[in-house]
């Protein structure tokens, strides 16, 4: 079934700008028909050049994209039948709204009926009926991001490309506008690849996340997969809230590794995911609300004492700055249950976790 | 609770705290704003008072002005009142009198030869009628004249040609239509009607018609070149287009005159561009291309010196054209040409217009250029004022040229606002 085969396949991909650093260092991606992936990561990761190598408008320096198996590195990209959503919108301010969906079925030379057809369908799916005569001048920020969505769909691209669409909308909307698109892809069935720096949108929306760093992709996995089980420090520390303790590790068997902390505080019984062997050093990584407070004696295998340097109440849950094994910046989220410790700032504590909890990364000092 | 506050509210006008009404309070508030604004602006606007607005509406006033004639002819001009000037007939003895008197009087003054020179734009002849009638009518013995209209035609038979006094009383009152007449190249015939001079005696309105068409065609030239530039300009990083954009600003900060000059040094017959072309054997050398001193020298001198006019505001205004927008259009399946013609150059037009309009003002009005390299078929309405201005001293005529000048740029400015709309014009 050629269903089966990636929409997308990225092979090879290299890109340089200057001819002296390389911007995306050795990219090998796939997407599946129907997927929305996202490309999750900070500032100058690459994820932007490689979604404009895939729209068209920065040639690959190395490597070659496939869309629906056939190369595209010499297809301009008004002939890769790709749609795209700009952060700005960059909607035509000379043009009514109408115009605006019009222009790429009007550049396809479709007949006028069918056109105006289009045009209402695409206004009732982001529910902007009776706005086709205003100019985008004459919208508020949510309902242009509808409108930038509607012409990127309008002519029924298999591929919609995102690049940040949502960075110019305040939070609220944001939110809103996320599960809109999110229900847009599932209703549509589209394939979209999604760029955004703000990981909880990527988790939100994606059926699976590329984290890029440095040119690279640290880790293509789905969202859940991505937060329990980060597979290096970099994708540990940027989804979620994570605490890292440095050491080196002691013994290594198949499930269980035994880390010594910098400083002489103690080692610490850890799972090792990404080590290089024994006496390399690792990054330990440890979800805050996987530490238990008060734990029974001898039912963790880690246990230490923390001293409370801070509390703040956010309702939902306490997060509790504590020092422990020589870290002062170590984050325990306490849920605000019935049965929750009551701690107080100053005081001594013990605090425990699990071996499987506390995963032993890649160095990255 | 709520709704009966507001309820009195509208009813009783808001006050302060110590019972003052909220408007006398805020405009008090306010005034201390306006003086230190006013204050600013005070300074400039005395200058542009004093030195430009009433020295412009005192020459535009002189374009109508006619009250030498009836200051120097009083007597004269006040009993032509009675005359017909339809009948056919001369004046009476009593208006030849009152002529002979306001003549001795005016000989005497010294004043008498500008009144001649006044009438003489109406009617060639006045000038040397009243040079030669204030030597003469001084020698006159008032017991010894018995009929004033005998001496006076003895003096100079003008006198006794009808057509010299139908001008006289035609120019009598303190205000006059025939600058303007003349600036539209008409004149007033016998029956007092106006009408349009002989077609070889025609020279202002062509001369209008020329400078708009020469205009209107070096502007065409600044939007076909400028165009380019502007777009590669704002296409290139800053750091480029910063240095390019000296080299656009580097004619701003050479003399015109030099700018000028060096048209000529390249346009002329023997000069750099002609012997260019007769070298590579192009043209032969008994048919050197006439480039300079016509029409052509003045498009191509002009369309330069004006091109940085053009390329600063499509500069500004192509710089703010987010490069998405070209990129969606090209995502959204049109072709480079296609999107550049649908979404680039539709968001440029507020710059071409600012452009082209600033352009055109500054071209109808120029002089210079026109005036060194324009030959004679190259010359603007501005030369000629600026002849009437300074060679043959007749300001009326002048101002009448330059309000029209003025009145034709103003429409075209309101005509430019209801097709183009001046909040769509951007200078920066």
């Amino acid at each position: 079934m050629a269903n089966d085969k990636p929409l997308v396949r990225f092979e090879d991909i290299q890109k340089s700008y200057d001819g002296v650093t390389l911007v995306i260092k050795s990219l090998n991606m796939n997407v599946a028909r129907g997927e929305f992936l996202t490309m999750l990561g900070p500032s100058g990761s690459g994820k932007t050049t490689c979604l404009m190598m895939l729209a068209g408008f920065e040639p690959a320096t190395h490597g070659e994209i496939y869309l629906d198996d056939r190369p595209i590195n010499h297809i301009p990209p008004h002939k890769r039948g790709i749609g795209m959503v700009f952060q700005n919108y960059a909607l035509f301010p000379h043009m009514t709204i109408s115009e605006n969906l019009a222009f790429p079925l009007e550049v396809r030379r479709m007949q006028k009926p069918e056109r105006e057809q289009r045009v209402k369908k695409a206004l009732e799916m982001v529910q902007l009926e009776g706005f086709g005569d205003r100019r985008p001048g004459q919208l508020s920020g949510g309902q242009k991001q509808r409108v930038a969505v509607a012409r990127a769909l309008v002519f029924d691209p298999e591929l919609v490309l995102m690049d940040e669409p949502l960075g110019a909308l305040d939070k609220n909307l944001r939110e809103q506008m996320q599960y809109e698109i999110k229900h847009i892809h599932e209703n549509l069935g589209v394939t979209v690849v999604y760029v955004t720096h703000d990981q909880s949108e990527a988790l939100t929306m994606s059926n699976r996340v590329a984290i890029f760093d440095a040119g690279v992709i640290q880790q293509l996995d789905p969202p859940d997969i991505l937060y329990e089980r980060p597979e290096n420090a970099f994708v540990a520390n940027f989804i979620g809230e994570n605490n890292r303790l440095f050491g080196t590790v002691l013994e290594a068997s198949g499930d269980s590794c035994k880390v010594e902390i910098d400083g002489g505080h103690g080692t610490i019984q850890a799972n090792p995911i990404n080590i290089d062997g024994v006496g390399k050093r690792t990054t330990l990584s440890l979800r805050p609300e996987r530490v238990t407070v008060n734990p029974e004696p001898g039912s963790l295998p880690n246990m230490f004492d923390a001293q409370v340097k801070e509390l703040i109440y956010l309702g939902d849950h306490i997060r509790t700055r504590v020092s422990v094994c020589g870290h002062d910046d170590f984050i325990v989220k306490i849920p605000n249950s019935s049965t929750h410790a009551l701690l107080k700032t100053g005081e001594t504590a013990r605090i425990g976790w699990n071996v499987e909890d506390c995963r032993a990364l890649d160095q990255s000092d | 609770m709520a709704q009966i506050d507001s309820a009195s509210n509208i009813e009783q006008p808001l006050t302060t705290a110590d019972g003052v009404p909220l408007k006398v309070s805020l405009q008090r508030t306010l005034r201390r704003q306006k003086i230190v604004a006013l204050s600013l602006v005070a300074p400039l606007f005395l200058f542009i008072l004093f030195s430009f607005l009433f020295p412009i509406g005192d020459m535009l006033l002189r374009s109508i002005d006619n009250t030498i004639v009836p200051s120097e002819l009083p007597q004269t001009t006040k009993l032509l009142q009675n005359w017909n000037e339809q009948s056919g007939e001369l004046p009476n003895e009593a208006v030849y009198a009152a002529l002979a008197a306001d003549i001795k009087k005016g000989a005497k003054s010294k004043t008498i030869n500008r009144t001649g020179k006044r009438l003489n734009y109406e009617y060639s002849g006045f000038s040397s009628l009243f040079r030669k009638s204030a030597r003469r009518v001084q020698r006159l013995k008032a017991d010894k004249v018995e009929s004033y209209r005998k001496e006076l035609i003895k003096i100079d038979k003008k006198w006794g040609n009808i057509k010299f006094w139908q001008v006289l009383k035609r120019e009598s009152g303190i205000r006059t239509a025939s600058y303007y007449l003349a600036a539209f190249d008409a004149e007033t015939n016998e029956k007092g009607e106006a009408v349009f001079k002989p077609e070889n005696e025609r020279i202002y309105v062509n001369l209008f018609g020329r400078t708009l068409l020469l205009s209107f065609f070096i502007t065409l030239m600044t939007v076909l070149l400028g165009y380019p530039i502007a777009f590669l300009l704002a296409s290139l990083p800053t750091r480029i287009s910063n240095l390019l954009m000296i080299l656009v600003l580097l004619p701003f900060w050479t003399s015109l005159l030099v700018r000028t000059s060096s048209w000529i040094a390249l346009l002329q017959k023997e000069g750099i561009i002609n012997d260019f072309l007769v070298a590579l054997n192009i043209i032969d050398s008994s048919n050197r291309l006439s480039l300079i001193h016509n029409s052509t020298g003045t498009v191509i001198a002009m369309t330069h010196i004006l091109l940085p006019f053009m390329v600063l505001p499509l500069f500004s205004v192509m710089k703010t054209i987010p490069p998405d927008f070209m990129r969606a259009a090209r995502s959204l399946g049109a072709t480079p040409f296609t999107a550049f013609r649908r979404i680039y150059m539709p968001n440029t037009i507020p710059g071409i217009g600012a452009g082209g309009i600033l352009v055109f003002i500054l071209a109808i009005g120029y002089y210079i250029t026109p005036a060194l390299v324009g030959g004679t078929d190259g010359t603007f309405i501005s030369n000629f004022i600026a002849y009437h201005i300074s060679t043959s001293l007749n300001w009326g005529l002048a101002a009448a040229l330059g309000a029209l000048l003025l009145l034709l740029v103003l429409a075209l400015y309101l005509l430019y606002d209801k097709i183009v709309g001046i909040d769509n014009m951007k200078l920066g």
